[in-house]
Protein backbone atom coordinates (compact mmCIF):
# COMPACT_ATOMS: atom_id res chain seq x y z
CA UNK A 1 0.00 0.00 0.00
CA UNK A 2 1.34 3.43 -0.94
CA UNK A 3 1.88 6.12 1.67
CA UNK A 4 -0.85 8.26 0.08
CA UNK A 5 -3.36 5.43 0.20
CA UNK A 6 -2.35 4.67 3.76
CA UNK A 7 -3.08 8.26 4.66
CA UNK A 8 -6.62 7.96 3.30
CA UNK A 9 -7.35 4.70 5.08
CA UNK A 10 -5.42 5.05 8.33
CA UNK A 11 -7.50 2.51 10.24
CA UNK A 12 -7.20 -0.37 7.80
CA UNK A 13 -3.92 0.45 6.04
CA UNK A 14 -1.99 -2.24 7.90
CA UNK A 15 -4.57 -4.99 7.67
CA UNK A 16 -3.31 -7.89 5.60
CA UNK A 17 -5.41 -9.44 2.87
CA UNK A 18 -5.07 -12.84 4.58
CA UNK A 19 -6.00 -11.25 7.93
CA UNK A 20 -2.79 -12.59 9.43
CA UNK A 21 -1.34 -11.21 12.66
CA UNK A 22 0.44 -7.85 12.31
CA UNK A 23 3.11 -7.84 14.99
CA UNK A 24 5.04 -5.08 16.68
CA UNK A 25 7.78 -4.81 14.04
CA UNK A 26 5.33 -4.48 11.15
CA UNK A 27 3.24 -2.02 13.11
CA UNK A 28 6.31 0.06 13.92
CA UNK A 29 7.31 0.13 10.24
CA UNK A 30 4.04 1.86 9.38
CA UNK A 31 4.70 4.58 11.93
CA UNK A 32 3.18 2.78 14.87
CA UNK A 33 3.75 4.12 18.40
CA UNK A 34 4.99 7.46 17.03
CA UNK A 35 1.74 8.98 18.27
CA UNK A 36 2.21 7.55 21.75
CA UNK A 37 5.80 8.76 21.88
CA UNK A 38 4.72 12.26 20.85
CA UNK A 39 1.89 12.33 23.36
CA UNK A 40 4.07 11.22 26.26
CA UNK A 41 7.15 13.27 25.47
CA UNK A 42 5.71 16.46 24.03
CA UNK A 43 2.11 16.83 25.17
CA UNK A 44 0.25 17.34 28.42
CA UNK A 45 -2.87 15.18 28.88
CA UNK A 46 -5.01 18.26 28.29
CA UNK A 47 -3.24 18.89 24.99
CA UNK A 48 -4.03 15.36 23.80
CA UNK A 49 -7.66 15.96 24.76
CA UNK A 50 -7.61 19.24 22.86
CA UNK A 51 -6.19 17.59 19.74
CA UNK A 52 -9.03 15.06 19.82
CA UNK A 53 -11.59 17.83 20.43
CA UNK A 54 -10.16 19.78 17.49
CA UNK A 55 -10.33 16.69 15.30
CA UNK A 56 -14.11 16.52 15.89
CA UNK A 57 -13.89 12.74 16.31
CA UNK A 58 -17.29 11.34 17.33
CA UNK A 59 -17.88 8.00 19.05
CA UNK A 60 -18.01 5.10 16.61
CA UNK A 61 -19.98 2.75 18.85
CA UNK A 62 -23.20 4.22 17.50
CA UNK A 63 -24.14 7.24 19.58
CA UNK A 64 -21.72 9.67 17.92
CA UNK A 65 -20.91 11.60 21.08
CA UNK A 66 -17.84 13.88 20.63
CA UNK A 67 -14.91 11.88 22.03
CA UNK A 68 -12.85 14.84 23.22
CA UNK A 69 -15.82 16.22 25.13
CA UNK A 70 -16.41 12.82 26.71
CA UNK A 71 -12.83 12.80 27.92
CA UNK A 72 -13.16 16.38 29.13
CA UNK A 73 -15.54 15.30 31.88
CA UNK A 74 -12.81 13.17 33.48
CA UNK A 75 -11.25 14.74 36.59
CA UNK A 76 -7.45 14.75 36.18
CA UNK A 77 -6.49 16.02 39.62
CA UNK A 78 -8.07 13.56 42.05
CA UNK A 79 -6.22 11.04 44.12
CA UNK A 80 -6.91 7.44 43.19
CA UNK A 81 -7.25 5.64 39.93
CA UNK A 82 -9.04 6.67 36.76
CA UNK A 83 -10.04 3.96 34.33
CA UNK A 84 -10.30 3.62 30.58
CA UNK A 85 -12.57 0.90 29.23
CA UNK A 86 -12.70 -0.11 25.59
CA UNK A 87 -16.05 -1.46 24.51
CA UNK A 88 -15.18 -4.39 22.25
CA UNK A 89 -18.46 -6.17 22.92
CA UNK A 90 -19.51 -5.72 19.31
CA UNK A 91 -22.85 -7.47 19.12
CA UNK A 92 -25.09 -5.08 17.18
CA UNK A 93 -26.57 -7.40 14.56
CA UNK A 94 -25.06 -6.72 11.16
CA UNK A 95 -21.85 -5.23 12.57
CA UNK A 96 -18.36 -6.66 12.16
CA UNK A 97 -16.04 -3.65 11.96
CA UNK A 98 -14.39 -3.87 15.39
CA UNK A 99 -13.62 -7.52 14.80
CA UNK A 100 -11.77 -6.49 11.63
CA UNK A 101 -9.77 -3.85 13.53
CA UNK A 102 -8.85 -6.08 16.47
CA UNK A 103 -7.92 -9.14 14.45
CA UNK A 104 -6.30 -7.20 11.63
CA UNK A 105 -4.21 -4.64 13.51
CA UNK A 106 -4.30 -5.18 17.28
CA UNK A 107 -1.35 -2.88 18.01
CA UNK A 108 -3.30 0.04 16.60
CA UNK A 109 -5.88 -0.46 19.33
CA UNK A 110 -3.21 -0.97 21.98
CA UNK A 111 -1.48 2.29 20.99
CA UNK A 112 -4.82 4.09 20.94
CA UNK A 113 -5.60 2.75 24.40
CA UNK A 114 -2.26 3.98 25.72
CA UNK A 115 -2.72 7.49 24.31
CA UNK A 116 -6.35 7.75 25.40
CA UNK A 117 -5.49 6.44 28.86
CA UNK A 118 -2.74 9.05 29.16
CA UNK A 119 -5.17 11.78 28.05
CA UNK A 120 -7.59 10.89 30.86
CA UNK A 121 -4.81 9.88 33.28
CA UNK A 122 -5.97 6.31 33.64
CA UNK A 123 -3.48 3.88 35.12
CA UNK A 124 -5.46 0.78 34.15
CA UNK A 125 -7.37 0.07 30.97
CA UNK A 126 -9.67 -2.84 30.21
CA UNK A 127 -10.59 -4.07 26.76
CA UNK A 128 -13.98 -5.76 27.14
CA UNK A 129 -14.20 -8.39 24.39
CA UNK A 130 -17.19 -10.57 23.61
CA UNK A 131 -16.72 -14.33 23.85
CA UNK A 132 -17.28 -14.92 20.13
CA UNK A 133 -14.21 -12.82 19.31
CA UNK A 134 -11.67 -15.28 20.64
CA UNK A 135 -9.11 -14.67 17.89
CA UNK A 136 -9.35 -10.93 18.53
CA UNK A 137 -8.83 -11.45 22.27
CA UNK A 138 -5.87 -13.74 21.64
CA UNK A 139 -4.21 -11.26 19.28
CA UNK A 140 -4.81 -8.36 21.65
CA UNK A 141 -3.18 -10.29 24.47
CA UNK A 142 -0.22 -11.01 22.19
CA UNK A 143 0.04 -7.36 21.15
CA UNK A 144 -0.21 -6.17 24.76
CA UNK A 145 2.60 -8.54 25.76
CA UNK A 146 4.77 -7.32 22.89
CA UNK A 147 4.08 -3.69 23.68
CA UNK A 148 4.81 -4.23 27.35
CA UNK A 149 8.06 -6.00 26.51
CA UNK A 150 9.12 -3.06 24.36
CA UNK A 151 8.32 -0.50 27.06
CA UNK A 152 5.20 0.96 25.44
CA UNK A 153 3.11 -0.19 28.40
CA UNK A 154 3.93 -0.97 32.02
CA UNK A 155 5.43 0.80 35.00
CA UNK A 156 7.36 3.60 33.38
CA UNK A 157 6.27 4.02 29.79
CA UNK A 158 9.15 5.42 27.72
CA UNK A 159 10.78 6.59 30.97
CA UNK A 160 8.03 9.20 31.30
CA UNK A 161 6.95 8.01 34.76
CA UNK A 162 3.52 7.35 33.25
CA UNK A 163 2.25 3.93 34.30
CA UNK A 164 -0.35 1.89 32.44
CA UNK A 165 -1.56 -1.68 32.63
CA UNK A 166 -3.92 -2.98 29.95
CA UNK A 167 -6.03 -6.09 30.48
CA UNK A 168 -8.29 -8.02 28.15
CA UNK A 169 -11.58 -8.98 29.82
CA UNK A 170 -13.29 -11.80 27.99
CA UNK A 171 -17.08 -11.82 28.40
CA UNK A 172 -19.68 -14.57 28.06
CA UNK A 173 -22.49 -13.35 25.81
CA UNK A 174 -25.48 -11.00 26.19
CA UNK A 175 -25.93 -7.94 23.98
CA UNK A 176 -26.77 -5.70 26.94
CA UNK A 177 -23.11 -5.84 28.05
CA UNK A 178 -22.39 -3.38 25.23
CA UNK A 179 -24.46 -0.70 26.98
CA UNK A 180 -21.77 1.34 28.70
CA UNK A 181 -23.11 1.25 32.25
CA UNK A 182 -24.14 -2.40 31.97
CA UNK A 183 -20.62 -3.04 30.75
CA UNK A 184 -19.24 -1.50 33.95
CA UNK A 185 -21.39 -3.85 36.03
CA UNK A 186 -20.23 -6.74 33.86
CA UNK A 187 -16.60 -5.79 34.42
CA UNK A 188 -17.19 -5.66 38.16
CA UNK A 189 -18.52 -9.22 38.03
CA UNK A 190 -22.13 -8.24 38.74
CA UNK A 191 -25.22 -8.98 36.71
CA UNK A 192 -24.84 -6.64 33.73
CA UNK A 193 -27.88 -4.45 34.29
CA UNK A 194 -27.61 -0.84 33.08
CA UNK A 195 -27.12 1.81 35.77
CA UNK A 196 -29.17 4.98 36.11
CA UNK A 197 -27.45 8.11 34.77
CA UNK A 198 -26.45 10.45 36.35
CA UNK A 199 -23.97 9.84 37.75
CA UNK A 200 -22.16 9.39 34.44
CA UNK A 201 -19.20 7.01 34.28
CA UNK A 202 -16.76 9.91 34.18
CA UNK A 203 -18.01 10.88 37.64
CA UNK A 204 -18.62 7.43 39.12
CA UNK A 205 -17.81 4.50 36.87
CA UNK A 206 -15.85 1.34 37.52
CA UNK A 207 -15.78 0.75 41.31
CA UNK A 208 -17.14 4.28 41.66
CA UNK A 209 -14.02 5.78 40.09
CA UNK A 210 -13.89 8.17 37.11
CA UNK A 211 -14.13 6.03 34.01
CA UNK A 212 -14.39 6.67 30.31
CA UNK A 213 -15.83 4.05 27.96
CA UNK A 214 -14.97 4.23 24.25
CA UNK A 215 -15.64 2.00 21.27
CA UNK A 216 -12.81 0.14 19.49
CA UNK A 217 -13.01 2.11 16.24
CA UNK A 218 -13.08 5.40 18.17
CA UNK A 219 -9.87 4.53 19.99
CA UNK A 220 -8.17 3.26 16.83
CA UNK A 221 -8.48 6.78 15.37
CA UNK A 222 -6.56 8.37 18.22
CA UNK A 223 -2.96 7.47 17.27
CA UNK A 224 -3.51 8.87 13.79
CA UNK A 225 -4.99 12.12 15.10
CA UNK A 226 -2.03 12.65 17.43
CA UNK A 227 0.45 11.75 14.70
CA UNK A 228 -1.08 13.60 11.74
CA UNK A 229 -3.08 16.38 13.37
CA UNK A 230 -6.68 17.47 13.67
CA UNK A 231 -6.74 19.27 10.30
CA UNK A 232 -5.62 16.15 8.49
CA UNK A 233 -8.28 14.11 10.29
CA UNK A 234 -11.09 16.50 9.42
CA UNK A 235 -9.86 16.49 5.82
CA UNK A 236 -10.45 12.73 5.53
CA UNK A 237 -14.20 13.32 5.48
CA UNK A 238 -16.54 14.51 2.74
CA UNK A 239 -18.65 16.40 5.29
CA UNK A 240 -18.43 18.36 8.53
CA UNK A 241 -18.41 15.06 10.43
CA UNK A 242 -14.71 14.28 10.59
CA UNK A 243 -12.54 11.31 9.74
CA UNK A 244 -12.84 8.09 7.85
CA UNK A 245 -15.46 5.51 8.73
CA UNK A 246 -15.57 1.75 8.47
CA UNK A 247 -18.83 1.01 6.73
CA UNK A 248 -20.13 -2.46 6.16
CA UNK A 249 -22.90 -4.13 4.21
CA UNK A 250 -24.66 -7.45 4.62
CA UNK A 251 -27.81 -9.00 3.21
CA UNK A 252 -28.57 -9.85 -0.42
CA UNK A 253 -25.87 -7.62 -1.91
CA UNK A 254 -23.36 -8.87 -4.47
CA UNK A 255 -20.26 -8.26 -2.35
CA UNK A 256 -20.92 -8.07 1.39
CA UNK A 257 -17.97 -6.61 3.27
CA UNK A 258 -16.48 -3.76 5.26
CA UNK A 259 -14.63 -0.77 3.81
CA UNK A 260 -12.86 2.24 5.26
CA UNK A 261 -14.12 5.28 3.36
CA UNK A 262 -14.47 9.01 3.89
CA UNK A 263 -17.14 9.85 6.45
CA UNK A 264 -20.15 11.12 4.51
CA UNK A 265 -19.87 8.62 1.65
CA UNK A 266 -23.35 8.35 0.17
CA UNK A 267 -25.60 5.39 0.68
CA UNK A 268 -25.71 4.96 -3.09
CA UNK A 269 -21.93 4.69 -3.39
CA UNK A 270 -21.81 2.19 -0.53
CA UNK A 271 -24.48 0.02 -2.08
CA UNK A 272 -23.67 0.28 -5.76
CA UNK A 273 -19.89 0.64 -5.85
CA UNK A 274 -18.57 -1.08 -2.73
CA UNK A 275 -21.25 -3.70 -2.12
CA UNK A 276 -21.59 -4.26 -5.87
CA UNK A 277 -25.34 -3.69 -5.97
CA UNK A 278 -28.00 -6.24 -5.19
CA UNK A 279 -27.55 -9.93 -5.91
CA UNK A 280 -29.08 -11.13 -9.14
CA UNK A 281 -32.84 -11.46 -8.77
CA UNK A 282 -33.14 -9.19 -5.71
CA UNK A 283 -34.31 -5.60 -5.56
CA UNK A 284 -33.52 -2.98 -2.92
CA UNK A 285 -36.35 -2.31 -0.52
CA UNK A 286 -34.68 -0.47 2.34
CA UNK A 287 -31.74 -0.54 4.70
CA UNK A 288 -31.04 -0.46 8.41
CA UNK A 289 -28.10 1.93 8.12
CA UNK A 290 -26.21 1.19 11.31
CA UNK A 291 -27.20 -2.18 12.67
CA UNK A 292 -30.38 -3.76 13.98
CA UNK A 293 -31.43 -0.86 16.22
CA UNK A 294 -31.47 1.85 13.54
CA UNK A 295 -34.66 2.96 11.70
CA UNK A 296 -35.11 2.19 8.01
CA UNK A 297 -33.81 4.34 5.21
CA UNK A 298 -35.39 3.79 1.78
CA UNK A 299 -34.77 4.60 -1.89
CA UNK A 300 -35.40 8.32 -1.43
CA UNK A 301 -32.34 8.41 0.85
CA UNK A 302 -29.85 6.90 -1.58
CA UNK A 303 -27.97 10.17 -2.06
CA UNK A 304 -27.75 10.85 1.66
CA UNK A 305 -24.21 11.39 2.97
CA UNK A 306 -23.78 8.73 5.61
CA UNK A 307 -22.65 10.70 8.64
CA UNK A 308 -24.15 11.20 12.08
CA UNK A 309 -25.95 14.47 11.34
CA UNK A 310 -27.31 13.66 7.88
CA UNK A 311 -28.64 10.25 8.87
CA UNK A 312 -30.09 11.76 12.04
CA UNK A 313 -31.88 14.44 10.05
CA UNK A 314 -33.36 11.71 7.84
CA UNK A 315 -34.97 10.17 10.94
CA UNK A 316 -32.55 7.33 11.49
CA UNK A 317 -29.10 6.91 13.06
CA UNK A 318 -25.68 6.22 11.59
CA UNK A 319 -25.21 3.72 14.40
CA UNK A 320 -22.27 1.48 13.67
CA UNK A 321 -22.31 2.21 9.93
CA UNK A 322 -23.14 -1.42 9.24
CA UNK A 323 -25.77 -1.50 6.51
CA UNK A 324 -28.27 -4.32 6.79
CA UNK A 325 -29.70 -4.31 3.29
CA UNK A 326 -33.29 -5.48 3.00
CA UNK A 327 -34.49 -6.85 -0.33
CA UNK A 328 -37.93 -7.34 -1.88
CA UNK A 329 -37.97 -11.11 -1.40
CA UNK A 330 -37.43 -11.12 2.35
CA UNK A 331 -40.66 -11.10 4.35
CA UNK A 332 -40.78 -7.76 6.11
CA UNK A 333 -42.89 -9.16 8.95
CA UNK A 334 -40.46 -12.06 9.26
CA UNK A 335 -37.51 -9.70 9.35
CA UNK A 336 -39.11 -7.52 12.01
CA UNK A 337 -40.08 -10.60 14.01
CA UNK A 338 -36.47 -11.71 13.83
CA UNK A 339 -35.25 -8.30 15.03
CA UNK A 340 -37.74 -8.12 17.90
CA UNK A 341 -36.98 -11.71 18.90
CA UNK A 342 -33.39 -10.62 19.28
CA UNK A 343 -34.27 -7.55 21.36
CA UNK A 344 -36.77 -9.45 23.51
CA UNK A 345 -34.26 -12.19 24.20
CA UNK A 346 -31.44 -9.76 24.96
CA UNK A 347 -33.44 -7.46 27.23
CA UNK A 348 -31.87 -7.61 30.69
CA UNK A 349 -35.38 -7.67 32.18
CA UNK A 350 -34.96 -4.73 34.53
CA UNK A 351 -37.53 -2.30 33.07
CA UNK A 352 -41.10 -3.44 32.57
CA UNK A 353 -41.82 -1.82 29.17
CA UNK A 354 -38.79 -3.57 27.68
CA UNK A 355 -39.12 -6.91 29.47
CA UNK A 356 -42.86 -7.34 28.92
CA UNK A 357 -43.40 -5.20 25.84
CA UNK A 358 -40.89 -6.77 23.49
CA UNK A 359 -42.14 -10.38 23.72
CA UNK A 360 -45.65 -9.08 22.97
CA UNK A 361 -44.32 -7.16 19.96
CA UNK A 362 -42.57 -10.31 18.76
CA UNK A 363 -45.78 -12.33 19.09
CA UNK A 364 -47.86 -9.75 17.21
CA UNK A 365 -45.32 -9.72 14.39
CA UNK A 366 -45.30 -13.51 14.26
CA UNK A 367 -49.09 -13.41 13.88
CA UNK A 368 -48.88 -10.81 11.10
CA UNK A 369 -46.17 -12.85 9.39
CA UNK A 370 -48.45 -15.89 9.44
CA UNK A 371 -51.42 -13.85 8.13
CA UNK A 372 -53.42 -14.31 11.32
CA UNK A 373 -53.13 -10.77 12.72
CA UNK A 374 -56.12 -9.14 14.39
CA UNK A 375 -57.63 -5.77 13.47
CA UNK A 376 -56.17 -3.97 16.47
CA UNK A 377 -52.64 -5.41 16.24
CA UNK A 378 -51.15 -2.57 14.24
CA UNK A 379 -52.40 -0.02 16.76
CA UNK A 380 -50.91 -2.09 19.59
CA UNK A 381 -47.56 -2.15 17.78
CA UNK A 382 -47.71 1.63 17.39
CA UNK A 383 -48.52 2.00 21.07
CA UNK A 384 -45.43 -0.05 21.94
CA UNK A 385 -43.31 2.24 19.78
CA UNK A 386 -44.49 5.13 21.95
CA UNK A 387 -44.23 3.40 25.31
CA UNK A 388 -40.83 1.85 24.67
CA UNK A 389 -39.46 5.12 23.34
CA UNK A 390 -36.78 7.28 24.97
CA UNK A 391 -37.26 8.21 28.62
CA UNK A 392 -39.35 5.25 29.72
CA UNK A 393 -36.52 2.85 30.52
CA UNK A 394 -33.06 2.96 32.11
CA UNK A 395 -31.13 2.48 28.88
CA UNK A 396 -31.45 2.71 25.10
CA UNK A 397 -32.25 -0.96 24.54
CA UNK A 398 -36.03 -0.49 24.26
CA UNK A 399 -35.88 2.68 22.13
CA UNK A 400 -33.38 0.92 19.86
CA UNK A 401 -35.65 -2.10 19.63
CA UNK A 402 -38.66 -0.14 18.41
CA UNK A 403 -36.73 2.18 16.06
CA UNK A 404 -36.84 -0.15 13.05
CA UNK A 405 -40.43 -1.16 13.86
CA UNK A 406 -41.74 2.39 14.06
CA UNK A 407 -40.02 3.37 10.82
CA UNK A 408 -41.42 0.26 9.11
CA UNK A 409 -44.92 1.19 10.25
CA UNK A 410 -44.42 4.55 8.57
CA UNK A 411 -42.62 3.40 5.44
CA UNK A 412 -44.31 0.07 4.72
CA UNK A 413 -47.86 0.20 6.21
CA UNK A 414 -49.21 -2.16 3.56
CA UNK A 415 -46.88 -4.93 4.72
CA UNK A 416 -48.55 -4.87 8.13
CA UNK A 417 -52.06 -4.60 6.74
CA UNK A 418 -51.49 -7.67 4.58
CA UNK A 419 -50.88 -9.71 7.70
CA UNK A 420 -54.28 -9.04 9.22
CA UNK A 421 -56.61 -12.03 8.77
CA UNK A 422 -59.82 -11.55 6.98
CA UNK B 1 -14.88 -35.89 44.60
CA UNK B 2 -11.22 -36.96 44.60
CA UNK B 3 -10.02 -33.68 46.09
CA UNK B 4 -10.78 -33.31 49.77
CA UNK B 5 -10.07 -29.56 50.12
CA UNK B 6 -11.64 -28.03 47.03
CA UNK B 7 -13.30 -29.42 43.93
CA UNK B 8 -11.16 -27.12 41.79
CA UNK B 9 -7.90 -28.37 40.32
CA UNK B 10 -4.62 -26.68 41.18
CA UNK B 11 -4.40 -25.34 37.65
CA UNK B 12 -7.88 -23.85 37.84
CA UNK B 13 -7.19 -22.26 41.20
CA UNK B 14 -3.89 -20.83 39.97
CA UNK B 15 -5.49 -19.40 36.81
CA UNK B 16 -8.28 -17.80 38.82
CA UNK B 17 -5.82 -16.32 41.32
CA UNK B 18 -3.75 -14.87 38.46
CA UNK B 19 -6.84 -13.14 37.06
CA UNK B 20 -7.62 -11.60 40.44
CA UNK B 21 -4.53 -9.40 40.06
CA UNK B 22 -6.19 -7.54 37.19
CA UNK B 23 -8.89 -6.00 39.34
CA UNK B 24 -9.48 -3.85 42.43
CA UNK B 25 -12.12 -6.24 43.64
CA UNK B 26 -12.26 -10.04 43.57
CA UNK B 27 -15.83 -10.16 42.27
CA UNK B 28 -14.60 -8.74 38.95
CA UNK B 29 -12.91 -12.07 38.26
CA UNK B 30 -16.24 -13.89 38.49
CA UNK B 31 -16.89 -14.40 34.79
CA UNK B 32 -13.30 -15.27 33.98
CA UNK B 33 -13.23 -17.73 36.89
CA UNK B 34 -16.39 -19.44 35.65
CA UNK B 35 -14.90 -19.58 32.16
CA UNK B 36 -11.71 -21.14 33.50
CA UNK B 37 -13.75 -23.91 35.13
CA UNK B 38 -15.84 -24.30 31.99
CA UNK B 39 -12.75 -24.47 29.80
CA UNK B 40 -11.48 -27.39 31.85
CA UNK B 41 -14.76 -29.27 32.31
CA UNK B 42 -17.16 -28.05 29.63
CA UNK B 43 -19.64 -26.68 32.13
CA UNK B 44 -19.94 -25.40 35.70
CA UNK B 45 -21.63 -27.70 38.20
CA UNK B 46 -23.03 -26.65 41.59
CA UNK B 47 -20.05 -27.89 43.52
CA UNK B 48 -17.54 -25.91 41.43
CA UNK B 49 -19.77 -22.86 41.46
CA UNK B 50 -19.72 -22.91 45.26
CA UNK B 51 -15.96 -23.41 45.23
CA UNK B 52 -15.40 -20.45 42.91
CA UNK B 53 -17.68 -18.32 45.08
CA UNK B 54 -15.61 -19.32 48.09
CA UNK B 55 -12.39 -18.43 46.32
CA UNK B 56 -13.73 -15.00 45.36
CA UNK B 57 -15.35 -14.38 48.74
CA UNK B 58 -18.86 -14.16 47.29
CA UNK B 59 -22.12 -15.71 48.41
CA UNK B 60 -22.84 -18.64 46.09
CA UNK B 61 -26.25 -17.14 45.27
CA UNK B 62 -24.59 -13.94 44.07
CA UNK B 63 -22.29 -15.86 41.74
CA UNK B 64 -25.20 -17.98 40.54
CA UNK B 65 -27.05 -14.78 39.67
CA UNK B 66 -24.11 -13.72 37.53
CA UNK B 67 -23.56 -17.14 35.98
CA UNK B 68 -27.15 -17.57 34.91
CA UNK B 69 -27.35 -14.12 33.32
CA UNK B 70 -24.81 -15.14 30.70
CA UNK B 71 -25.93 -17.48 27.95
CA UNK B 72 -22.37 -18.74 27.43
CA UNK B 73 -21.79 -19.87 31.00
CA UNK B 74 -23.17 -23.40 30.94
CA UNK B 75 -24.82 -24.61 34.12
CA UNK B 76 -25.73 -27.91 32.49
CA UNK B 77 -23.46 -30.44 30.76
CA UNK B 78 -22.70 -29.81 27.11
CA UNK B 79 -21.09 -31.91 24.40
CA UNK B 80 -17.40 -31.93 23.53
CA UNK B 81 -18.08 -29.27 20.89
CA UNK B 82 -20.54 -26.42 21.15
CA UNK B 83 -22.13 -25.15 17.95
CA UNK B 84 -23.56 -21.63 18.06
CA UNK B 85 -25.74 -20.85 15.05
CA UNK B 86 -26.30 -17.17 14.34
CA UNK B 87 -30.03 -16.39 14.14
CA UNK B 88 -29.77 -12.60 13.82
CA UNK B 89 -30.93 -10.37 11.03
CA UNK B 90 -28.21 -10.65 8.38
CA UNK B 91 -28.20 -14.43 8.66
CA UNK B 92 -32.01 -14.39 8.59
CA UNK B 93 -31.95 -12.50 5.28
CA UNK B 94 -29.43 -14.99 3.93
CA UNK B 95 -31.59 -17.95 4.85
CA UNK B 96 -29.93 -19.33 7.98
CA UNK B 97 -33.03 -21.34 8.79
CA UNK B 98 -32.41 -23.85 5.99
CA UNK B 99 -28.94 -24.50 7.36
CA UNK B 100 -30.24 -24.64 10.93
CA UNK B 101 -32.88 -27.22 10.01
CA UNK B 102 -30.32 -29.29 8.12
CA UNK B 103 -27.98 -29.20 11.09
CA UNK B 104 -30.72 -30.35 13.45
CA UNK B 105 -31.64 -33.18 11.08
CA UNK B 106 -28.01 -34.24 10.65
CA UNK B 107 -27.32 -34.23 14.39
CA UNK B 108 -30.73 -35.63 15.32
CA UNK B 109 -31.23 -33.02 18.03
CA UNK B 110 -33.21 -29.84 18.62
CA UNK B 111 -31.60 -26.56 19.69
CA UNK B 112 -30.49 -26.78 23.31
CA UNK B 113 -29.80 -30.51 23.11
CA UNK B 114 -26.66 -32.63 22.98
CA UNK B 115 -26.10 -35.59 20.67
CA UNK B 116 -26.34 -39.00 22.33
CA UNK B 117 -22.63 -39.62 21.78
CA UNK B 118 -21.81 -36.41 23.62
CA UNK B 119 -20.08 -34.95 20.61
CA UNK B 120 -22.11 -31.82 19.82
CA UNK B 121 -24.37 -29.36 21.61
CA UNK B 122 -26.44 -27.08 19.37
CA UNK B 123 -27.45 -23.58 20.47
CA UNK B 124 -28.83 -20.46 18.80
CA UNK B 125 -26.75 -17.32 19.19
CA UNK B 126 -27.18 -13.68 18.32
CA UNK B 127 -24.99 -12.01 15.71
CA UNK B 128 -21.48 -13.51 15.57
CA UNK B 129 -19.93 -10.62 13.63
CA UNK B 130 -19.47 -12.71 10.50
CA UNK B 131 -22.27 -10.98 8.56
CA UNK B 132 -20.30 -10.63 5.33
CA UNK B 133 -20.22 -14.43 5.29
CA UNK B 134 -23.81 -15.07 6.40
CA UNK B 135 -25.19 -17.53 7.25
CA UNK B 136 -22.63 -18.18 9.95
CA UNK B 137 -21.91 -20.26 13.03
CA UNK B 138 -19.08 -20.92 15.43
CA UNK B 139 -17.89 -24.27 16.69
CA UNK B 140 -15.79 -23.99 19.86
CA UNK B 141 -15.28 -20.33 19.02
CA UNK B 142 -14.10 -20.85 15.45
CA UNK B 143 -16.10 -18.98 12.82
CA UNK B 144 -17.59 -20.79 9.84
CA UNK B 145 -19.40 -18.78 7.18
CA UNK B 146 -21.17 -18.93 3.82
CA UNK B 147 -22.87 -22.05 5.17
CA UNK B 148 -24.92 -24.34 2.98
CA UNK B 149 -26.73 -27.54 4.00
CA UNK B 150 -24.42 -29.49 1.66
CA UNK B 151 -21.27 -28.01 3.19
CA UNK B 152 -22.07 -28.87 6.80
CA UNK B 153 -20.71 -32.40 6.85
CA UNK B 154 -17.19 -31.37 5.89
CA UNK B 155 -17.13 -28.82 8.72
CA UNK B 156 -18.53 -31.20 11.34
CA UNK B 157 -15.93 -33.83 10.49
CA UNK B 158 -13.20 -31.55 11.78
CA UNK B 159 -14.59 -31.91 15.30
CA UNK B 160 -14.23 -35.33 16.91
Amino acid sequence: MTEAAHQQTPLTGNIRADRGYVGLEDYRRSGGYIGLERALKAMEPGEVQQAVKDSRLRGRGGAGFPTGMKWGFMPLDQAGPNYLVVNADEMEPGTFKDRLLMEGDPHQLVEGVAIAAYAVQASTAYIFVRDAYRLAAERLRQAIAEARGAGWLGDDVLSSSYRLEVHVHSSAGRYICGEETALLNALEGRRPLPRAKPPYPQQAGLWGRPTVVNNVETICNVPHIVRNGADWFRGLSYTEDAGSKIYGASGQVARPGAWELPMGTTLRELLEVHAGGMREGYRFRGVLPGGASTPFLVAEHLDLPMDFDHVGQAGSRLGTGALVVVDDRTSLMGLLRNLEHFFAQESCGWCTPCRDGLPWVEQLLADLEAGRGRAGDIAILQEHCDRLGPGNTFCAHAPGAVGPLESALQRFPEAFEQGVAG
Amino acid sequence: MGEPETPLSEAETAAIRADLDHYEDAQAAAVEALKIVQQARGWVDDERLRAVAGLLGLPAAELEGVATFYNLIFRRPVGRHVILVCDSVSCYIRGFDTVYQALQARLGIAPGQTTADGRFTLLPMCCLGHCDHAPAMTIDGEHHGDLTPEGLEAILQRYD
